[in-house]
């Protein structure tokens, strides 16, 4: 007995101590020197924080342990054909080793809104940027004395334009760096019989002073791009796009319309998605989640595959089954009850997570990235309720027990064999 | 033809594995890179330049953050606590493995049982009482409070774990010792200490790691002076945006030792994870 005296003194007085100890506390007052009743559970579902937190917690139990089983199986039967499958298993498990604390300021710096900085916004923004073009001209807008003038987010001729004509469209104020790479020195437009021709450039030259207002300089570029529209009682009769030196033409049927430079010219760039904003918050961190614990379900399932007989394997393939076939209806049956042990610990360990969310959500956005773990923290240290905290710390032992239950009976089950 | 296919399957499945790969290093890789940045670097351009201009590579944040006695006190905290923990942990646990194993006393599957069924207890239940309870007699903010928490914490495990190893060894060896006058101690040292090395490996590294990089608890029970590393970080993460060259060596370093630890003894740290599927 002597041998059981530190273990059951410790296990008594820090871990069954606390649970019966959480189980008063939970029906008294904040102070502890009144009797609550039910008011602290009442306001696990009725204060607003809590309830978030609540919700939050039931979409990381629905998906968390199911997105990472599902990689982790994936990971498991994809690398038994590949011939350095362990060097693979060893880089998706290593996040095992470290703390959760390193992966939020992984993750943190994964996550950071500047596509300059955030590795996943440069990825994002490169593969939006190829497929859709940003416009090239943002802030860009009429200078002193400027035939221009503002129209629907984009800028218009003050008169009409007839065929033969040359019109100047100039603008100011596109950042040097921001100017398309195309773009070349501005051309001042030849006139043409039967349509309109003419120049949008940029109509600034370093330099105070320097360079004539409403006409192309040496050193001023031509807007590359720029989208035009030829207006006609408020409908489009014609568009073009300028050349590299900021040239363009116009058919003839824009004869009497006014020019507009359409607003779609001037969109800021594209800048990414905002990861740690209070939409996609959560999802955000629970992808940090999967890629920490994707490796443990993965080594789990693969421990499970290899006490799969090849045999049954090879005979499902025989009998002229895909690829496909014999995983659906082989190997995932088979793997059944490692899949479910693998999800329910993960399902466990979800309940309790607290520091990815407490590292990585942004104070700006905690309150939606809520859990109750942390809530559970903040109303216990930081805002005095260790009621409402005890209550919650109930709640979560009751999610647990039936998991509880499921070990015992199932150690029971093998004792007797 | 199905040959043809095969190939093409084998190619996708090779890409397939390699872009999952490169997902699950560049993270880590990111880190390692900005905190090999300086302050001003990291604010002008993202990370992955490094690798154009490979002279952007200083030394300089770790030197800062190694002359930072509060890092480096946090740091040596984190090997206080650690290791304690770990060697206790074992110890308590392999005593009691033992006994559920091999000893005859009344109830003893019963409280085994109970034992077990504490597995899953989430440490937050612990933390308001046990907060106050060490607040009463004088541990709180101390690193002997901390250590009995995760001692107390990781015991479950443990003996789960040790015992049903124990419970593996042969009969006749045990009855062999004891004809020859052993007592249940030297028993225990002599005999089932050795032959439990493999599990106790496991069991040490699975609970060292979950110290080393525990937070929460630390969070909760210690104070300046006290404090691991985890902790003293955590604080610098509220102020996020200027302070990456404190931020990324620091969670580097951090987890430098439990890299080691992790590639050294890989198959003992699997064996651990699979035993504690439960956890």
């Amino acid at each position: 007995m002597l041998f059981l005296l530190p273990a059951l003194v410790l296990l008594g007085a820090l871990v069954v101590y606390p649970i019966g100890y959480s189980l008063i506390r939970s029906f008294y007052n904040a102070n502890g020197d009144g009797f609550a009743g039910v008011d602290n559970y009442k306001a696990i579902f009725t204060d607003d924080g809590i309830r978030t937190a609540l919700k939050n917690n039931v979409i990381w139990v629905v998906f968390a342990p199911t997105v990472a089983t599902a990689l982790g199986l994936v990971f498991a039967v994809l690398t038994e054909r590949v011939r350095w499958g362990t060097a693979f298993k060893l880089v998706v498990f290593m996040p095992m080793a470290i703390s959760m604390l390193a992966a939020g300021i992984i993750f943190r710096l994964v996550y950071d809104q500047d596509p300059d900085k955030g590795v996943a916004n440069a990825v994002w923004v490169g593969v939006h940027d190829t497929f859709a073009r940003s416009s090239a001209f943002p802030n860009a807008h009429p200078g002193r004395e400027s035939p221009l003038t503002a129209d629907q987010g984009g800028f218009i001729t003050r008169t009409t334009v007839h065929t033969g004509e040359t019109v100047a469209l100039p603008l100011v104020g596109v950042a040097p760096d921001q100017m398309p790479g195309g773009a070349r020195k501005a051309v001042a437009a030849r006139s043409e019989n039967g349509r309109i021709t003419g120049t949008t450039w940029q109509d600034f030259t370093r330099g105070k002073g320097v360079g004539r207002l409403g006409t192309p300089d040496p050193s001023e570029l031509g807007y590359d791009g720029m989208r035009i529209e030829a207006v006609k009682n408020g409908q489009v009769v014609a568009s073009t796009k300028a050349a590299a030196d900021g040239t363009f033409t116009l058919p003839a049927a824009a004869d009497g319309a006014r020019l507009r430079l359409p607003a779609s010219n001037f969109k800021q760039p594209y800048n990414g998605v905002d990861w740690l904003g209070p939409s996609l918050v959560t999802p955000a961190i629970i992808g940090s989640y999967v890629w920490m614990w994707a490796g443990f379900a993965m080594v789990l399932i693969a421990a499970g595959l290899a006490g799969v007989p090849r045999e049954l394997l090879e005979a499902a393939r025989v009998d002229g089954a895909t690829e496909w076939q014999v995983f659906r209806k082989v190997t995932v049956p088979l793997l059944a009850p490692v899949l479910a042990v693998v999800t329910v610990t993960l399902m466990i360990n979800v309940l309790k997570v607290f520091d990815l969310v407490y590292i990585i959500a942004p104070g700006s956005s905690q309150d939606d990235a809520n859990v109750l773990a942390l809530e559970l923290y903040r109303k216990g240290f930081s805002e005095g309720q260790p009621g409402i905290a005890s209550a919650i710390a109930v709640f979560l032992l009751l999610l647990v027990i039936p998991v509880m239950w499921f070990n015992v009976r199932r150690l029971r089950r093998e004792e007797r064999r | 033809m199905s040959w043809v296919l095969e190939k093409i399957n084998g190619g996708l499945v090779r890409v397939f594995l390699i872009v999952v790969a490169l997902f699950w290093l560049v993270p880590t890789i990111g880190l390692l890179a900005s905190s090999l940045r300086s302050p001003d670097d990291m604010s002008a351009s993202g990370w992955w330049h490094v690798f154009s201009k490979p002279s952007q590579l200083t030394f300089e944040s770790y030197q800062k953050l190694l002359e930072n006695s509060d890092i480096t006190g946090s740091l040596w905290n984190t090997v206080l606590i650690t290791v304690p923990a770990t060697v206790l942990v074992v110890i308590i646990g392999a005593l009691a493995g033992y006994a559920f194993a091999w000893m005859e006393f009344p109830g003893r599957d019963w409280w085994f049982l109970t034992v077990v069924s504490l597995l899953v207890v989430p440490v937050q239940v612990a933390l308001i009482p046990i907060a106050e309870l060490f607040g009463k007699i004088g541990l709180f903010g101390t690193i002997f409070g901390v250590i009995l928490f995760h001692v107390g914490f990781g015991l479950p495990f443990a003996v789960f774990l040790l015992r049903n190893f124990f419970a593996e060894i042969p009969r006749e060896l045990l009855e062999a010792a004891r004809l020859d006058g052993a007592g249940e101690l030297r028993l225990f040292t002599r005999v089932v200490m050795p032959l439990g090395g493999p599990a106790i490996a496991s069991l040490g590294i699975f609970q060292f790691l979950w110290v080393w990089n525990d937070m929460l608890v630390a969070l909760v029970f210690t104070k300046s002076g006290t404090q691991p590393i985890t902790v003293a970080l955590q604080t610098q993460v509220r102020q996020f945006g200027n302070n990456v060259d404190v931020l990324a060596p620091g969670a580097f370093i951090s987890m430098v030792i439990p890299l080691a630890v992790f590639f050294a003894f890989q198959r003992q740290f699997v064996t651990g994870v699979m035993a504690g599927a439960v956890k």
